[in-house]
């Protein structure tokens, strides 16, 4: 606490945010699993106190390490009254009465869109970034990311057709954030070509005509389901079969987060393994 | 009762045919025959042996099945409205169902989720047919089947809300409306024996059911035993409600409407009503399920809701007609 407080200042005093830095907000709650994760990531030691249940289970969040040493919330406004925060963190599309009553109560609310490009994810950033007033933390992050995007997609000859395929038979478009980490690892959407732009559920006829070179599928969830059971399907299995490894959309695909860049990485080798390119 | 016999044939044959022509991917009848005759790894070929062909044979299958359990049904209870989508069979089979995939038993075990689905339906018709009592009176029946229902969808209810998975809660609706989309030939596979089997026992009643239609004492006269026509019953009808649920979901209706459109055409005869409501089963069920391919193409609209439609008015009329006899 002493030590960190001492880099802060040192760090503080030389940049030109300086005051901005000094009433920063220091007992932040996040109570979204995309925000937890974005806010981690950018946030200084002890100014995030809270975040949600969710992101502590490594089957959704990226950062359930790092979450385990925060306090869980539910996004219930009482027990988030009662951690005394003095700035909240939640998603555009989560908990509505949550965050007014939130409001209501005079503490500060910031909304988050959820991401649906990768320009969106650098957006993110730089909102969280001047959330909690650590816009150098977040420029930091923004480089690194635009810098591996650019990379990923300067090495792309040749584009194999894929399938994003998930329970219940749901497809995601070019216009989600699942289709543009597909498109910057190097392939085609079928779902654009079945008149799926932004995704839906696409029947197994449609899959199976349309016959992409790869498919990628969502991850089985625990209590089996019938829903599930379409991903074990006879045309699924044979389209898996073609493939040298099967991938997974995972904790990796769910937010707007520089983790996208992992999802983008085990896909990207993916290609890299059908279409015989060196990295 | 040949021409009918032939009219139902040509009919159930052509909406099979219609069956495997239908679908959203759209290729002409003669490129999908043709796909589905030959061996190659094609697109078309994969859409029509693995996804049009199971569902034609399961649809042929299931729809026949309920058809005969249907007639078996409301011959020896000798009772219009006895069905087993009605009396809370389909209900309970869904339960035992829904328990062996939560449970992993399915998993564990390739026969699990039929054998459990088809001990879940044996628990239903017999709970009703020990409740209603061999003369079936309608209320009996029908309140019986009410309370066998609504437990049964309570509980099926229960199991998939308190599932880690979160897309369980979203099956409520496909266990108690059916559908026939996305199965595979390890679906045919897994209920087509089953109802073949139950089929096969119910039809070894058929002489037995013409007798009781005398009434009870005659038949036993004639060397019927009562008895005997009852366990074939139950254990037929459980293993074609059991092994259709368990792989498309409760189907309602097509049990009450098909053996009551055909009862005229057969002279009331139980025994020929059996084959008759097999093949109309069928034909009804095929019909269905093209229907909601084209209606809604894109939205697996469920079978259940088709099959309400038609069947409801007509089980309304029934009650109407049952309440005017005085009974």
């Amino acid at each position: 606490m002493q030590i960190s407080k001492i880099i802060n200042l040192a760090s503080a005093l030389t940049l030109v945010g300086a005051v901005a830095h000094a009433d920063a907000p220091s007992r932040v709650v996040s109570i979204n699993l995309c925000t937890d994760q974005l806010a981690m990531l950018i946030a200084d030691d002890d100014q995030l106190i809270s975040v949600s249940k969710l992101a502590a289970d490594p089957r959704s969040s990226a950062m359930a390490e790092q979450a385990a040493d925060l306090i869980p919330n539910s996004a219930l406004a009482e027990e988030i009254y009662l951690l005394d925060p003095d700035l909240i963190l939640a998603g555009t599309f989560s908990s509505r009465a949550t965050v007014s009553m939130l409001e209501r109560l005079g503490i500060p609310v910031i909304l988050f869109d959820p991401a649906y490009s990768l320009d969106d994810v650098r957006d993110r950033m730089i909102q969280m970034g001047d959330a909690l007033q650590q816009p150098d933390r977040a420029a930091e992050l923004i480089a690194e990311y635009d810098a591996s995007l650019a990379a990923y997609r300067a090495e792309i000859t040749e584009r194999p057709r894929a399938a994003l395929y998930y329970q219940n038979g749901y497809t995601s478009g070019d216009s989600t954030l699942a289709g543009q980490i597909l498109a910057t690892a190097g392939f085609d959407n079928i779902a654009e070509d079945a008149g799926y732009p932004y995704g839906g559920f696409m029947p197994l006829e449609l899959l199976a005509l349309n016959n992409p070179d790869a498919i990628i599928t969502g991850t089985p969830y625990p209590g089996a389901s019938r829903s599930d059971e379409i991903l074990d399907h006879p045309v699924v299995d044979h389209l898996r079969d073609r493939l040298p490894q099967a991938v997974f959309t995972d904790r990796d695909w769910v937010c707007g987060t520089p983790y996208v860049l992992r999802a983008i990485e085990d896909t990207a080798q993916l290609r890299r393994t059908m279409t015989g390119a060196t990295e | 009762m040949k021409r009918l016999f032939a009219t139902l044939v040509a009919l159930t044959a052509l909406l099979f045919f219609g069956s495997l022509v239908t679908g959203p991917a759209g290729f002409t009848p003669i490129e999908s025959i043709k796909a589905l005759l030959s061996s190659d790894q094609s697109p078309i070929t994969m859409v029509m042996q693995e996804i049009r062909l199971p569902r034609a044979i399961l649809g042929l299958a299931i729809g026949a099945g309920l058809g005969i359990a249907g007639a078996a049904m409301q011959g020896y209870l000798r009772n219009p409205l006895a069905d087993p989508g009605l009396i809370g069979v389909s209900a309970s089979a869904a339960l035992g169902a829904v328990l062996a995939i939560q449970t992993g038993f399915a998993a564990a075990w390739a026969l699990g989720l039929p054998i459990s689905a088809l001990s879940g339906a044996a628990a239903g018709v017999l709970i009703v047919m020990l409740l209603s009592g061999p003369q079936g009176s309608t209320l009996t029946l029908i309140l019986a089947g009410i309370a066998v229902s609504a437990l049964a969808g309570a509980l099926t209810t229960l199991v998939l809300n308190l599932s880690p998975n979160p897309f369980a809660a979203n099956e409520i609706v496909f266990w108690t409306m059916g559908s026939l989309a996305d199965r595979s030939m390890t679906h045919v596979w897994l209920a087509v024996p089953f109802i073949a089997v139950g089929a096969l026992i119910i039809a070894s009643t058929a002489r037995g059911l013409d007798a009781l239609t005398l009434g009870e004492d005659a038949a036993a006269a004639m060397g019927v035993r009562p008895a005997r026509i009852r366990l074939a019953l139950i254990l037929g009808t459980a293993a074609i409600v059991g092994a259709g649920t368990a792989v498309a979901g409760s189907i309602g209706f097509i049990g009450l409407v098909v053996p009551h459109i055909l009862r005229r055409f057969v002279q009331a005869r139980p025994s020929a009503l059996l084959w008759a409501s097999g093949l109309g089963g069928a034909a009804m069920l095929l019909a269905a399920d093209i229907a909601v391919r084209i209606i809604l193409p894109s939205k697996d609209l469920k079978l259940g809701v088709l099959t309400a439609l038609v069947g409801s008015p007509l089980f309304l009329h029934l009650i109407y007609r049952t309440k005017r006899q005085g009974l």
